[in-house]
């Protein structure tokens, strides 16, 4: 028995795609293997990790407990489309030179989870401290960095945004 | 943190260098940043195949048929591969090591034939046209099993009657080795008293967030073999592909692209990988596999699994005179290919008491087969045991002395003047910085205020506890260690460094980087020797066929072993280029130095030409040459350690608060001095340090690889093995301690594992400190709350799982 497929439309990265998906592909399979998006990560498919996580509609999702026909309709953004556009290359630039990715299999993720706090920032969220921080990164799995690093990039980020310049030990 | 600008470039000024020392931001970091790294699984090549295992659903059964029948219908599927058809045409893995008289170790087949020892040994393969396909047809293959009753407890895996996993080894005794100098029975009955515990390390996992990885091509026509794999080292697998396979060796191929992550798992022999490249090869077409989460809990190499008692014997002044200690561990049904899980037992009884002068001590390891999966390699091999079985004694020998554990340490170390020396265990030491790291230490985490503050939260019901541990770390083991045992483990690293036409320089190394950012360090290196600065240096390594041969990434040895060659081949490019310089501005070599991309002149500094100069006279405008002269900008340097290793040390330091009501631990700080020898690059160091102890709180905390009495792994998700996440984590402290090896030019030793050995060790010391009110202490890792709960309600009972009460 041949699998069932469904065609779906969506934006990926800005751009329209239409394709034929078996229906039980999830969405980062699909990004994956048929969109050649190898940026988003696979490392649990359990929903644990955030090596997955993509932004559906504004809002970041785990690529992997998604459907890929569930995103028939929506907008996708990967982390090759938020660093093509240039969103993020204050952080990406405080990742690279704190060296908060080491072996960058969970940096996508990374990224994409701390562009939603530093975005709920300009919002009217305020600077968010370490904790908050911390908090907001504890759906994603890093095995290689202590944390801190990261922490730390996204703490500087939030305070560039803010006009605010970090303080020794910070 | 305040940082510098992270592209540090060399100094203008012609002094060369200035790249050493500095915290040089990773070139090959921001790949990973823009989700544009290139790891295994994101590669496709024409015609590709996929495969899924059909693994052992038993700890031990035997197979008594396998029927594919079914699964060969089943949509996508191309092939159905057994355990045996691999073996028709690849040499089965035996794991003896030479050097450990007594040692043993049965035949396994790359994919499992008759026998499936562990849950989730590989037995046949699917092979299909795509993943999903066939893990389809995984369930549709018919596997007739007969179940045998699985040895799940090392002990009883000892114990005379246990039946033996494999019958033609005898009994389930993998090796045993004891280690004996001076007299410890008589130092320990002549001691003014003794402290004596146990201590069980649960067995766990490494966890890379991407699972191993492979891709294997083989050309049929010019029978090549091309294999991408996550792998550490790129020789090894070429040298285990070409001999397993009997596949010429400069025929094969191995490329180690991005990698998520190794922690010394990535660095072990896994039959299914090699049985991914036996099924390309019998396919004619290329395959990929990559271990799914699940596989990777079952089938991944495993770590840890020990059981210690140990004693510790003082005499009346405070002195550590003497101890005992008893290891033993399991190392599932075979020894691991080809390293030898065994070292986990022989590290730990080798680094036990590292640090301290005393003179008695007798030790036993005692290493286990089981039907659990096997332990290989990873992060520390049996150092974190050894490091905190002694610490753990030391703090209990300083508290029943009525003496603070620091000052204990100091009292009890070896004195500087003492070095070279070797220690109880065996370690061969020239020089520690012991009394220095301490100092660093309890300065950063201000140790007198912490106890002040312990004070006070007791008077506050609230139990918070300090630890300290010291840490020695054998780094960069060489071919003393290793030429021996009969394994093909290349202990030497090399460098090629080349002049391109227009000045800027290219360099192949031996070694790898999974992250810990080795490649900077080399490039860091190169550019002080050839007065360059990073922009103008790319740095190529993970290629078995374009890189000098070497070991890859594995014992801390990235920077002691592969920097050493780095420095050697760029000086002597160096020398070359102002050999050739010198032939073109009709001067002697010894008149001219490199700085800024210029060739100067030593005495003025004035720049005389550029690099590209250089370069076009000595690829295109020979001509201009005096007769007789040959350009050679291309060198290649290698270097092997004439020691058996290189001895790192440092501290940690660890502040907790235990809430005894329900077992639980916070956090509250972490702190670390280090003495890696010569640093070239800080950031570099504390992020290995900072991600290192991470994952041994981990190991510590929360991660243990569950198994039932038949065998069964009972906790295979992500979501029931518990990491490490943002949420609980310290930050982490750091100071340096600089003492450049002086065995190398560079003077780098090793810091990769230094991390994890202390963070274990420091949390069962500061975790005791808590209880130590209580009369409680802890037994085992990980700490679950209910076993804190539990030591508690022991200690509350009178009966201390400790012993630290017993008289002598
Ligand atoms: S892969 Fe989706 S959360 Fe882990
Ligand atoms: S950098 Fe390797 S998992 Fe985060």
């Amino acid at each position: 028995m041949n699998e069932e497929t469904i065609e779906i439309a969506l934006t990926v990265n800005g751009e329209q795609v239409t394709h034929t998906v078996p229906v039980r592909r999830h969405l980062v399979d699909f990004l994956r293997l048929d969109l050649n998006l190898t940026g988003s990560h696979l490392a649990c498919e359990h929903g644990v990790c955030g090596a997955c996580t993509v932004r559906v509609d504004g809002v970041i999702a785990r690529g992997c407990l998604m459907l890929a026909v569930q995103a028939n309709g929506a907008d996708v953004v990967t982390i090759e489309g938020l660093s093509a556009s240039g969103e993020v290359a204050d952080l990406q630039k405080e990742f690279e030179t704190r060296n908060a990715a080491q072996c960058g299999f969970c940096t996508p993720g990374m990224v994409l989870t701390s562009a939603e706090l530093l975005a709920q920032m300009t919002s009217g969220g305020g600077v968010p401290d370490r904790e908050v921080i911390r908090d907001h990164l504890s759906g994603n799995l890093c095995r290689c960095t202590g944390y801190q690093a990261i922490v730390d990039a996204v703490e500087a980020t939030a305070r560039a945004r803010a006009g605010i310049t970090m303080g020794e030990g910070a | 943190m305040s940082l510098p600008d992270g592209r540090a470039n060399g100094h203008a000024d012609g002094s060369g260098g200035g790249l050493v020392g500095k915290p040089v931001a990773r070139p090959n970091i921001r790949r990973l940043i823009h989700g544009r790294g290139r790891y295994t699984d994101d590669i496709t090549v024409p015609h590709m195949l996929h495969v899924a295992f059909v693994r052992s659903p038993y700890g031990h059964a035997r197979i008594n048929g396998i029927d594919a029948a079914m699964a060969e219908t089943s949509p996508g599927v191309v092939r159905i591969v057994t355990g045996a058809e691999v073996s028709e045409i690849c040499k089965p893995m035996h794991a003896v090591a030479e050097h450990r008289p007594g040692h043993k170790s049965a035949v396994q087949h790359m994919l499992a034939v008759d026998h499936a020892c562990y849950q989730g040994e590989p037995v046949a393969a699917v092979v299909a046209t795509s993943r999903a396909e066939a893990e389809d047809a995984v369930d549709l293959v018919m596997v007739d099993w007969e179940e045998l009753p699985a040895v799940m407890d090392m002990m009883e895996a000892l114990a005379p009657d246990a039946t033996p996993i494999h019958p033609e080894l005898g009994d389930n005794l993998c090796y045993q080795h004891v280690t004996d100098t001076g007299d410890a029975a008589t130092a320990l009955a002549a001691a003014a008293f003794t402290v004596e515990h146990e201590f069980e390390f649960g067995r766990h996992t490494a966890v890379t967030l991407e699972g191993r990885a492979i891709l294997a091509e083989w050309d049929p026509v010019e029978e090549r073999l091309t294999v991408h794999q996550s792998h550490q080292s790129p020789y090894q697998m070429q040298d285990i592909y070409s001999r397993h396979l009997g596949i010429p060796e400069h025929k094969v191929r191995v490329i180690t692209p991005d990698i998520g992550g190794g922690f010394g798992l990535k660095i072990n022999v896994h039959g299914e990988e090699v049985a991914v490249v036996a099924i390309a090869k019998m396919m004619g077409r290329p395959v990929k596999y990559t271990a799914d989460r699940l596989e990777s809990f079952v089938a991944d190499c495993q770590t840890r699994d020990h059981l210690n008692t140990a004693t510790m014997g003082v005499d009346a002044n405070g002195k550590i005179t003497s101890m005992d200690y008893d290891n033993t561990l399991s190392v599932g049904p075979y020894t691991a290919y080809i390293r030898f899980g065994l070292a986990e037992g022989m590290m730990a009884i080798t680094c036990a008491a590292a640090p301290y002068a005393l003179t008695d001590y007798h030790a036993r390891t005692r290493v286990a087969y089981v039907n659990k999966g096997i332990v290989g390699m990873f992060r520390g091999v049996g150092v974190p045991v050894g490091c905190t079985v002694t610490e753990v004694l030391v703090d209990q020998a300083a508290a029943k002395a009525g003496i603070d554990p620091v000052e204990f340490r100091r009292m009890n170390y070896h004195r500087d003047e003492d070095y070279p020396l070797t220690t109880v265990g065996g370690y061969a030491a020239k020089s520690m910085s012991l009394h220095r790291c301490l100092d660093a230490c309890i300065d950063i985490m201000e140790y007198d205020a912490l106890r002040n503050d312990q004070a006070q939260a007791r008077e506050n019901n609230v139990y918070r506890g300090v630890g300290v541990a010291t840490f020695v770390e054998a780094a960069a083991f060489g071919p003393v260690y290793y030429g021996p045992s009969g394994a093909r483990v290349s202990t030497q690293d090399g460098c090629t460094v080349k002049l391109e036409p227009s000045g800027v320089v290219r360099c192949m190394t031996s070694v790898t980087d999974q992250g810990q950012g080795t490649l900077t360090g080399i490039a860091q290196i190169v550019g002080d020797q050839l007065g360059i600065g990073m922009d103008d240096i790319d740095v190529i390594s993970g290629d078995s066929s374009t890189t000098p041969y070497g070991g890859g990434a594995w014992a801390s040895r990235g920077m002691a072993m592969g920097g050493e060659a780095a420095l050697q081949a760029g000086k002597a490019l160096k020398a070359n280029i102002l050999d050739l310089a010198a032939s073109v501005l009709q001067t002697t070599p010894d008149t001219l130095t490199l700085g800024g991309g210029e060739i100067r002149d030593i005495a003025t500094g004035e720049a005389r030409m550029d690099l590209a100069e250089v370069a076009k006279v000595g690829y295109f405008r020979q001509d201009t040459l005096p007769a007789g002269v040959q350009p050679e900008l291309m060198v290649t340097r290698h270097h092997v350690p004439n020691t058996p290793y290189y001895v790192a040390n440092g501290i940690q330091g660890a502040q907790v608060e235990i809430d005894v009501e329900t077992g639980f631990i916070k956090l509250l700080g972490w702190w670390m001095a280090d003495d890696c020898g010569r640093v070239v690059n800080p950031l570099m160091v504390d992020e290995q340090i900072r991600g290192g102890i991470i994952q041994g709180i981990g190991n510590t905390l929360y991660e243990h690889s569950q198994y039932d009495e038949n065998g069964q792994l009972m906790n295979a998700t992500l979501a029931d093995y518990l990491l490490p996440m943002a949420g609980e984590m310290p930050d982490i402290k750091i100071a340096h301690v600089e003492t450049p090896l002086t065995s190398t030019e560079l003077g780098a030793n090793g810091i990769g594992e230094s991390g994890t050995i202390g963070a274990i060790a420091v949390l069962w010391c500061a975790v005791n400190d808590a209880l130590r009110p209580l009369g409680a202490q802890v037994t085992k890792q990980p700490f679950t709350p209910e076993h804190i709960l539990d030591v508690i309600a022991q200690a509350g009972r009178g009966c201390h799982p400790s012993r630290l009460e017993s008289p002598v």
